[in-house]
């Protein structure tokens, strides 16, 4: 945002302000108080950043602006738009206001839009309703809407229906639709949380450009530290229903004040990072939090003192930030140590670094085709070329990260080399065995040592087991254990070593959160000892401070065990703090591979070099994003020649034809791009 | 499993033997166990390991509690078990001696009984001649009778035993509402004494003394609904006090063309109607689950071979096929009397094989169910990991796919229920029901189709038929909507 326009807005009166905003469920006999007591001020042509973790209220927040709670919760306090209270207004006037004056979007595209109404239909029916626009005049209007949200060839894309168009065509849908109300306010909640990062390059550059043109408010409420560094005017930092920071970008960049900022971002997995542990917040966001009586952080703070636990601290204004805590309060501030240092980057941990000789996997032209059938004789009409000759080479105590967007295959690499789906052609070796002939009993045996966890904590562990069974399940299938004294033993063992109290053994999943049920998953891994494991995606579900925890919990079983990691994952952060090497994918193919440092550091291919700077991130200073157009096409009809031709920059006539071969780059690096041939 | 547990167990499954031995020593009777008493005997012992089993699982325990915890399914039990009791009553069956041979050898008499008709013998041998109304003294139809004096009067002669005790026919009102009243409130005694029990018992868990344990059944304030179940217990009391007063001088709901209660034709369906509802399910329930699980896990032509299959059966007309399997059978049994020692042993075989009957082509609509949700469960990721451990296919099925299933199977048993004692009323009526020997709803209303023609009506067969069949439709439809709501994930829980 540029500084004319915000000394502009600052004479202003504010556009939306919230006051002591409460939001109450009713909760085991008594209420639980989701938004306690927060305060936000948003002027017009403004960002403004709420961050925080799952459950710590910043969406509660947003739809109690709008008043669309669930019934039996209750709302206290006051917000005013241009000086009108909305919560004293009836629910009918209230109704002219959501999506005429405030409009929202939300995280899952899926899911927002109607499946069986075309795209056009859904913006019309907000026409209708807010503006009174019908018959051509709408249609014109949703035409010009939907070319200003970016969608190539409207004309044809306003009669499709939802399931036509991709994920960040689709939140371009939802961005138009919540324009064309003509909104002073855009409540934006997660709105890129699921996409790959340059379409979210692309949506988020397209919501900078949309309130810069229109002079809107907009409200960003993300998890993201680097989304807000690149977006925000002002943020705010929630925990546990309350705001304990808040701030200009540039001093919330500089000076994190509150002890819980200054550890989430401690917990960002980066590069520099690399060989050391991250910081972790200990413990959880306690359940009942509005029950307590001092700062609701206090349990898990590193520098609380007996005062943090007796009174709860006040928002205090402290040089242009306002902080909720005691450290900050000059009358008390003698009382905490002198915070530490911005996190220090220490020297890697040397070692690390030597190429192991032999590999332990060893995968050389794997393809997974999957035939498409038609009619009654089941006739292979088409494949999708879902993996399309990957090779790759694992040794025992390293971790190779698979990377790419959604949809490039990298998951079904993953099964392949388990064998969990067949692969068309190819060979995956692993320690002198070919594992795609093994059958039936050679594989089951063999299975014990290729290990699998999952992203998503909550399908991958059966809701009606107990942990215990859930983790002795390899035990069993592999018989390593004689009887149930021993299986008890062991599973107690394995619990100790992921870093949870044995007796958790008895009770069931539900009742764990995300990051305790990802180490039971990678305690269920390590009960048949493997060598390998494929993790797939183990973190993108958690929030960073679990996140650095499991993270560390991985970094740690590598040390100890020497166990070998296929790291699969969009997060390029995450492999720049714990990947060797990586290899990056794109639509079936890897298209550059080498060492994570080097590759991270000087990428060479296009695809890897859009990727890498596509990815918010947190440190200042600018630097040249790569911006790439449309989406992934398809693995069902790749194009010919190289598949990233068509969003390259840098596409030459022979990258239509062919696809280009393995270019060696030294120090075991590689890429397959024109661009470094000859 | 606690000590309690096995008392419980123990007293369940040893429940039936100990009766027939009792019978055996104090009667000389000789027990019989017909094919769906073993079966019945079978699933209350199923059902009984079942609740066992998940009170020591916290997630079936506390859905269960879910369901008990809405006051309509309370009660919806408390009438579901009252018709449960009477089914199992009705259900230990025996041959009484008739006579002592020379050398000490004994003779049972052709005609198998059931505990509960020994209860009931004055209703089962009170035969009238013909019609009579509800709880009348004289007969529906006019007589020719000889009076002493040697004239002939056509009038209303009294009934063999049906307020035979009135030597004053003027009383006959008075008695009938002494009687009710007299009953209901010994009906009341006992639930007082039920009220009383419970209030101990909670007061004993709770460790609250018995003023307040007592108070807060009253006014609502357990976790359980326990003041619905006692309103229903109340209820059912007062009613079967009353009704069982008057049974012992009146036929409560009148007798039949040849002189039966009718009251103890409607309590013998209750049964029949309950072997129908649930031995089907029984006989449903393995082709149903393991081809469901088995088409959805497996794919391929395991799946094309299982749809093929009930795509077929489901387009060829159930009621075809049953009447065609039950004809075959019928000529089958007349063609062989050697094999069935008595009368109640043949209607009872074919009382066995309806259920399986009616359980084959009714299995298709869960099988496809369970396939559909199969298919969207073997993409979980907790199947991947179990394969991925090395897991065989079998114990994937076992472990991972069918608790996960279960919840359906279950609302569809509890929905199936009522449907099933309904269908058994529409197909005894059309002919291919139960054996015509046998007492049931369906055999009720039947009969009833001429009873309703002639003129003055006779409508107290299809009416007590009607509202026993309706109580239990009822109760178990409520009682499957709150299992539905506290099982089915689509439905929130609160």
């Amino acid at each position: 945002m540029s500084a004319a326009i915000e000394s502009a807005t600052d004479s202003e009166s504010p556009l939306l302000t919230v006051r002591g905003l409460t939001t109450a469920f009713p909760a085991g006999g008594g209420e639980l108080r989701v938004v306690d007591g927060v305060d936000l001020e948003l002027r017009r042509g403004e960002t403004f950043a709420l961050v925080g973790e799952s459950g710590c209220g910043k969406s509660m927040t947003a739809f109690s602006i709008l008043r669309l709670l669930p019934a039996g919760a209750r709302l206290d306090g006051e917000v005013r738009l241009d000086g009108a209270d909305l919560l004293a207004l009836p629910e009918a006037a209230m109704r002219r206001v959501r999506g005429r004056r405030i409009a929202m979007i939300f995280q899952e595209p899926m899911t927002s839009l109607n499946p069986v109404l075309t795209v056009g239909r859904q913006i019309q029916e907000v026409l209708e309703r807010h503006l009174g626009l019908r018959g051509r005049v709408a249609r014109e209007r949703i035409l010009e809407l939907l070319a200003e949200v970016g969608i190539p060839d409207p004309g044809k894309r306003i009669d499709e229906y939802p399931h036509q168009l991709s994920g960040g065509m689709k939140q371009r849908v939802m961005i138009a639709m919540a324009l064309a109300g003509e909104p002073e306010l855009l409540i934006a909640d997660e709105p890129t949380t699921a996409l790959d990062v340059t379409i979210q390059a692309q949506v988020l550059r397209l919501l900078q450009r949309l309130q810069r043109e229109r002079g809107m408010a907009l409200l960003l409420i993300t998890h993201d530290l680097g989304v807000v560094a690149q977006m925000a005017d002002r943020v705010a930092v929630m925990y546990a229903g309350q705001v304990v920071e808040e701030a200009r970008r540039e001093d919330f960049l500089r000076h994190r004040r509150h002890p819980y900022t200054r550890r989430l971002f401690q917990a960002l997995p980066e590069a520099r990072r690399r060989g050391q542990p991250l910081a972790t917040i200990p413990g959880s966001v306690p359940s009942r939090f509005d029950r307590i009586p001092g700062c609701r952080f206090a349990e898990r703070c590193d520098i609380a003192q007996p005062l943090c636990r007796e009174r709860a601290p006040e928002l205090l204004p402290v040089a242009g930030q306002r902080v909720r805590c005691f450290a900050v309060d000059p009358r008390f501030a003698a009382r905490f140590p002198s915070p530490p240092a911005l996190d220090v980057a220490t020297e890697a941990v040397p070692g690390s670094r030597q190429q192991a000789a032999t590999p332990l996997l060893e995968v050389s032209g794997l393809k997974v085709h999957f035939p498409i059938r038609r009619g009654l004789l089941k006739r292979e009409v088409g494949r999708v070329y879902a993996v399309d000759g990957v090779d790759m080479a694992i040794a025992a105590g390293r971790t190779l990260a698979l990377v790419g967007e959604s949809g490039c295959g990298k998951t079904t690499v993953g099964k392949a080399i388990l064998q969990l789906i067949r692969p068309t052609a190819g060979s995956v070796r692993f320690d002198d065995t070919e594992l795609t002939t093994l059958k039936g009993e050679a594989l089951r045996r063999r299975r014990r040592e290729l290990q699998l966890v999952f992203q998503d904590p909550f399908s991958s562990m059966n809701p009606r087991m107990r942990v215990e069974e859930i983790v002795a399940e390899g035990l069993i299938a592999q018989k390593m254990v004689r009887d149930r004294r021993e299986r008890r033993e062991r599973v107690a063992e394995l619990l100790r070593q992921v870093g949870l109290r044995p007796e958790v053994m008895d009770r069931y999943p539900h009742e764990f959160s995300g990051g305790q049920r990802q180490r039971i998953c990678i305690a269920r891994a390590l009960a048949v000892s493997p060598r390998l494991i494929v993790c797939d995606e183990p973190t993108s579900a958690l929030d960073v401070s679990v996140q650095a925890q499991i993270l560390n919990l991985l970094a740690e079983l590598q040390r100890e065990m020497g166990l070998a990691y296929l790291f699969i994952t969009h997060n390029l952060s995450v492999v720049g703090y714990l990947a060797h090497e990586v290899a990056v994918m794109y639509l079936g193919r890897v298209v550059e591979q080498g060492p994570a440092e080097a590759v991270l550091a000087d990428p060479r291919h296009p695809y890897t070099q859009a990727l890498v700077s596509a990815v918010p991130r947190v440190e200042e200073g600018g630097r040249e994003v790569i911006r790439l157009e449309g989406d992934p096409p398809s693995p069902i009809a790749p194009p010919p020649g190289c598949h990233f031709a068509p969003r390259c920059p840098w596409a030459e006539a022979r990258c239509q034809e062919a696809y280009p071969p393995v270019t060696a780059l030294g120090e075991g690096r590689w890429v397959r791009c024109f661009l470094y041939g000859d | 499993m606690d000590r309690v547990d096995f008392v419980t167990l123990a007293l369940l499954l040893g429940l039936p033997p100990t009766l027939f031995a009792l019978l055996a020593v104090g009667l000389d009777a000789k027990p019989v166990i017909l094919w769906t008493d073993a079966l019945l005997y079978l699933l209350v012992a199923a059902v009984t390991g079942f609740v066992l089993y998940a009170r020591r699982r916290q997630d079936l325990r506390d859905t269960w509690r879910a369901v008990l915890r809405r006051p309509l399914g309370m009660a919806a039990l408390v009438v579901l078990s009252a018709y449960g009791a009477l089914g199992l009553v009705d259900s230990v069956h025996f041959r009484l001696p008739v006579s002592q041979g020379e050398g000490g050898e004994v003779h049972y008499a052709g005609e198998s009984l059931s505990l509960f008709d020994l209860m009931a013998t004055p209703l089962r041998e009170g035969v009238e001649k013909t019609y009579s109304a509800p709880l009348a003294i004289t007969a529906f139809v006019k007589e020719t009778v000889e009076r002493a004096d040697g004239t002939r009067v056509r009038e209303y002669p009294r009934l063999r035993y049906g307020g035979a005790h009135l030597d004053d026919p003027s009383r006959h009102r008075a008695d009938v509402a002494a009687r009710a009243l007299w009953g209901a409130a010994q009906g009341a005694l006992v639930a007082v004494a039920a009220f009383l029990l419970l209030a101990f018992l909670l007061a004993r868990r709770h460790g609250w003394s018995w003023a307040e344990a007592a108070g807060r059944v009253l006014r609502g304030e357990t976790t359980l609904p326990w003041w619905s179940a006692l309103a229903t217990l109340t209820v059912l009391l007062v009613l079967a006090g009353a009704v069982v007063q008057l049974a012992g001088g009146y036929h409560v709901f009148g007798t039949d063309k040849v002189g039966n209660d009718v009251l103890y034709q409607a309590l013998k369906s209750v049964r029949t109607g309950l072997i129908i509802g649930t031995l089907t399910t029984l006989v449903m329930l393995p082709f149903a689950l393991v081809l469901g699980v088995m088409a959805g896990y497996f794919r391929g032509w395991v799946d094309d071979v299982i749809q093929y299959l009930y795509t077929t059966l489901s387009s060829i007309p159930g009621v075809l096929l049953i009447a065609a399997a039950v004809l075959m059978l019928q000529v089958y049994m007349a063609n062989h009397p050697e094999l069935f020692e008595t009368e109640a042993e043949r209607a009872d075989l074919r009382l066995f094989f309806l259920c399986v009957i009616l359980g084959i082509t009714s299995w298709t609509g869960l099988c496809r169910m369970l396939r559909g949700e199969t298919l969207k469960l073997r993409e979980m990721d907790y199947v991947t990991a179990a394969r991925a451990l090395g897991r065989r296919p079998g114990a994937i099925l076992a472990r991972h796919l069918t608790p996960n299933v279960l919840h359906i199977v279950l609302i569809s048993v509890v929905l199936d229920f009522s449907g099933l004692v309904l269908a058994e009323a529409v197909l005894s009526y059309v002919g291919v029901g139960v054996d015509p020997s046998m007492h049931s709803w369906g055999n009720m209303i039947n009969s009833a189709r001429l009873e309703m023609a002639r003129e003055p009506m006779v409508w107290w067969s299809l009416a007590a038929a009607f509202s026993f069949m309706f109580v239990l439709v009822l109760a178990a439809n409520l009682f499957a909507d709150a299992v539905r709501d506290a099982f089915d994930p689509r439905h929130a829980r609160n």
